[in-house]
């Protein structure tokens, strides 16, 4: 069984230089540390039609959001993971004009970002060992693994939808073939809407009769067989003696010979160059993992009678997919290099219509995972995440982050607690960054969080190296939770808090900043 | 409605303005939801079910169905049965004070399901569907969808509270999802204090709860730059209710503290005695639905032992609630449901590595029901003379689960709304009749 472990970054540990105290502190151009004034004016041509819109629908625009705030969130929605306040500090005090760019080409390259969007795409394909998926746990380990590898080694869109489409093999040794036995139904029907659902971002259901039924007939040449080994089941095309009819999501008919793959027929067709609707629905999905909402909202509900916020931004980002011959990095960094992403998530209009025309960075909270592994980080304490089924029961290297966690089976209270997806259904609703009164509970109050913070050797030593100079302290406990310095109020009242009892006063700060919506949520 | 019988008192409530609120929704449930469809089905009568969790599986010739003439090999040392205040019913010579309550309570003698694995038979037993590729809720879960906050339920702690341990290996909510999971409170209502998860914290003072909360707010700077987000408005009901559990009544329910010395030696000073007294407080509460997860039945090695130790716990907090939920007239609106997810074999193993044990036994075994519109002093169907199949009247885990539905007025042939599109049933299926426990509703 694979089991990779904690892959950190290049960043380092250590709080040495506590320099420029108070120089350094909020952007001074500002009322409060999260957005400067700039003016309305685009940086790339994702603005060109954002702005544009907003205009036209007499929208103002929020404006850029502070250094700080663009590295927390860029780190946040690239790796799922928090900077370390080392690289908190750097990154404020260095001068360039072109760091934030910088930065974004760096994440771009780093494991993390495989990791992160493997996370993505395990949800999306229900990667899961036991009921009502069953992929059995060897299998899952195969098959996430082959996921992440095609996230590292940057493997084109275009071919992993068609490895995941017309693979045939065994489910140990050629793991995209699993991509048809993670569906919780093998006949042709429900096979087809996955395909409909995962690759167009389409729901079946709302379809005509004969399209689904014309659609269905690509998956009903598809054989499972077993093998000698235990749990081994090879996927492949079985042929007929007769020819197939079937019907392609646009409603044009196609008869396909008998021993031709009709799985190859569909594939291709939906990576023809000239059909928009896999690389608009891609670019709909990674516009939704960054900007809280798709272009088409919901980002796997397209249909004709729901039209994209910005139609003509979706074909561009779409085109623009195409031409960069599928390189999903390509999408990343033009969003991410927009002024668009990079505005202050504080609206200067009603924040409802805000948010849905994207004039302003959408405030969500953390999913499970970024939660529970940021409180892991922060306190330098470890969580145990197992599975109860199958017996004997499986347990993980306590120091895995939880994002790396392959397994939808393998879990923790907290991660259910905080919504993350039973990956049952592929749905991107699945999971659920709602907050409730158990999750504040749990976070106020719970002896779980409580131990954290008390227990953590790293806020200890903090706090005895900097007994003798309080501000520093305030600073770093800011600077590694909230991944920004304190303003003057800030520091003024905690200054105030620990000024009887060092050791349970640096306690509480930690536990309001990890109770702050600022760290609870993407900001 | 339940009345306030002066055991909570606002002592420790915090008076500070945000988390005073508290203290005035009290008293649970406004205006109990009736969900029940068709005319001809019996009327809900329960409010609250009280569901005694047996986890493992109890013997059923050790406790409510004893054999004495099946000899030593099926009743070992547990010969002597005890007759109880009902003429004609008799139960195992360990529960003295349990025969002392048969007129409350009907046993079900005739039990059946078949599966000797323990997820699976809990799944059966909680959730009265065969395992298939839908994971059905559990009892408590369905309770909390229909008589929880969706229908009105204002209580101050969550509808479905487990005591104290979640079950684990089970899927409490199925395909509801984790909002309709249990409240488990951790902690143990036998310790001083009983440490409810998330609730009541161990080693901070209320004085320092109080100057952090205060911390918390004077360090709000994103908040404060963003005012009416909706998101933060969500986020700011959800830390009151919080704050409200934490600080006001919520507390105090937990609070063994509030009822007399000489109450809680009578349901025993055990985590047990004192997890029945709990439920009793959640009941008065409102609270719909209460699991009280009892463990340590799973006795495949030294059975008897473990029975002398466990029994007598068992039966003084389990007479002590049916006596107490009966004398405060809540009996008459409370399931108690006793029973775990399989019976134990009838024939004892002596041999080693067993020494005297007895393994899993889905075929046949025993439930007990009391209140909530069940009769008591009753017994339903009968097991062989070895208690190793059911002799007459079969029970079928969904007879149960129908029946104890229809008493909460949920009605189990009424579609089971869920967030996944599903056209699902509350229950199967009746396979014939009504499919319920009429004789004793």
């Amino acid at each position: 069984m694979i089991i990779r472990g904690y892959r950190d970054s290049l960043l380092f540990v250590g709080f040495l230089c506590v320099c420029c105290l108070f120089a350094s502190g909020a952007d001074s151009s500002s009322t409060n540390p999260f957005e400067i004034s700039s003016p309305d004016t685009g940086f790339n041509v994702v603005d060109k039609f954002v702005l544009s819109g907003l205009q036209k629908e007499q929208i103002r625009p929020a404006g850029l959001c502070s250094d700080a705030v663009f590295l927390r969130r860029v780190y946040l929605d690239v790796t799922g993971a928090m900077p370390e306040a080392e690289e908190v500090r750097r990154f404020l005090e260095n001068p360039r004009q072109d760091k934030r760019v910088t930065l974004i080409n760096r994440l771009l390259a780093e494991s993390a970002y495989a990791d992160y969007r493997t996370l993505k795409w395990c949800d999306l394909l229900r990667v899961k060992a036991e009921f009502p998926i069953n992929l059995w746990p060897n299998t899952v380990q195969a098959y996430h693994r082959w996921i992440y590898d095609a996230m590292k080694d940057k493997m084109p869109y275009d071919q992993f939808v068609r490895q995941l489409l017309t693979s045939s093999g065994s489910n140990f040794r050629t793991p995209p073939v699993n991509f048809y036995r993670a569906v919780q139904g093998r006949e042709p029907a429900a096979i087809a809407s996955a395909v409909a659902l995962t690759f167009l971002g389409e729901r079946m259901d709302q379809w005509p009769a004969d399209r689904r039924e014309g659609f269905a007939a690509f998956f009903s040449r598809i054989g499972y067989k077993d093998t000698a080994e235990w749990k081994e089941e090879i996927v492949y095309f079985k042929p007929s003696e007769t020819p197939l009819t079937a019907m392609f999501p646009d409603g044009k008919r196609v008869t396909i010979p008998a021993d031709q793959d009709p799985r190859e027929v569909f594939a291709g067709w939906l990576l023809a160059a000239d059909n928009p609707r896999l690389s608009r629905a891609i670019v709909n999905r990674v516009w939704s993992w960054l900007m809280g909402r798709g272009l088409i909202h919901e980002p796997d509900d397209i249909r004709s009678d729901n039209p994209a916020v910005y139609p003509e931004l979706l074909d561009t980002l779409a085109g623009e997919l195409v031409k960069a011959k599928y390189d999903i990095n390509h999408i990343y960094g033009l969003i991410l290099k927009s002024r668009t992403y990079q505005q202050s998530s504080i609206p200067r209009s009603d924040p409802a219509r805000a948010e849905a025309k994207f004039a302003c960075y959408p405030v969500r909270r953390l999913e499970a995972e970024t939660l529970i592994d940021a409180l892991c980080r922060i306190t330098g304490t470890r969580e145990s995440y197992s599975s109860p089924i199958p017996e004997p029961f499986t347990f993980i290297p306590e120091d895995q982050r939880s994002i790396e966690l392959a397994d939808g089976s393998i879990s923790s209270s907290f991660l259910e607690l905080f919504g993350r997806p039973p990956r049952d259904t592929g749905l991107e609703s699945e999971r659920n960054n709602a907050t409730t009164e158990t999750q504040r509970m749990h976070l106020l109050n719970s002896s779980h969080i409580q131990n954290k913070i008390q227990n953590s050797w790293k806020l200890r030593a903090l706090v005895t190296a900097q007994r003798n100079n309080r501000p520093a302290l305030i600073d770093s406990f800011y600077l590694m939770i909230l991944s920004r310095y304190p303003t003057q109020k800030e520091r003024e009242t905690a200054m105030a808090y620990l000024k009887s009892d060092p050791m349970a006063g640096s306690q509480d700060l930690a536990w309001a900043l990890v109770n702050s919506k600022e760290f609870l949520y993407r900001h | 409605m339940k009345k306030d019988n002066g055991t909570l008192n606002r002592r420790d409530v915090l008076k500070r303005g945000l988390w005073g609120a508290a203290g005035l929704s009290l008293y649970g449930v406004a205006g109990s939801a009736r969900v029940v469809g068709a005319a001809e089905k019996p009327k809900g009568k329960a409010q609250s079910v009280i569901q005694i969790w047996m986890w493992g599986g109890p013997s059923h010739l050790d406790t409510f169905d004893p054999k004495p003439a099946a000899g030593y090999d099926y009743c070992g040392p547990f010969d002597k049965p005890i007759d109880t205040n009902v003429a004609g019913i008799q139960i195992g010579q360990m529960l003295p004070l349990l025969a002392q309550q048969a007129d409350k309570y009907s046993i079900i003698r005739s039990m059946t399901h078949g599966n000797n694995g323990h997820e699976t038979a809990s799944y059966i037993v909680q959730t009265g569907h065969e395992p298939g590729r839908q994971v059905f809720p559990c009892m408590g879960a369905v309770a909390s969808l229909f008589k929880g906050y969706d229908h009105g339920y204002k209580g101050l702690v969550p509808p479905y509270v487990v005591l104290t341990r979640p079950q684990g290996r089970f899927s409490e909510s199925g395909f509801l999802g984790d909002k309709y999971k249990p409240f488990a409170t951790g902690g143990d209502p036998n310790r001083e204090p009983f440490a409810v998860e998330g609730i009541i914290a161990q080693g901070i003072s209320d004085r320092r709860q109080e100057s952090r909360r205060k911390l918390l707010e004077d360090l709000d700077t994103l908040g404060e730059a963003m005012p009416d987000h909706p998101q933060f408005e969500q986020f700011d009901r959800s830390e009151q209710k919080a704050f409200d559990m934490m600080f006001g009544q919520a507390r105090s329910l937990f609070d063994l503290k509030q009822e007399k010395d000489e109450t809680r030696q009578r349901y025993g000073r055990t985590t047990f005695g004192q997890s029945c007294l709990t439920a009793r407080r959640l009941v008065e509460h409102g609270v719909p639905y209460i699991t009280i997860n009892y463990g340590g039945w799973d006795t495949h090695k030294q059975h008897f032992e473990a029975m002398r130790r466990k029994l007598p716990e068992m039966d003084q907090g389990m007479s002590a609630l049916l006596d107490d939920l009966s004398q405060r007239g809540l009996l008459e609106t409370t399931i108690v449901w006793w029973g775990g997810e399989f019976g134990r074999t009838p024939k004892i193993l002596w041999e080693s590595p067993w020494n005297g044990g007895r393994n899993h036994f889905g075929k046949c075994f025993c439930s007990v029901v009391a209140g909530g519109g069940f009769k008591g002093g009753c017994v339903v169907g009968s097991s062989d003379e070895t208690g190793s199949e059911p002799a007459t009247r079969p029970v079928y885990p969904q007879d149960l689960l129908r029946s104890m539905y229809t008493l909460l007025g949920i009605d189990p042939d009424g579609p089971l709304p869920n967030g996944r599109g599903l056209d699902v049933k509350v229950m199967p299926k009746a396979a014939s009749g009504s499919g319920m426990l009429t004789e004793i509703m």
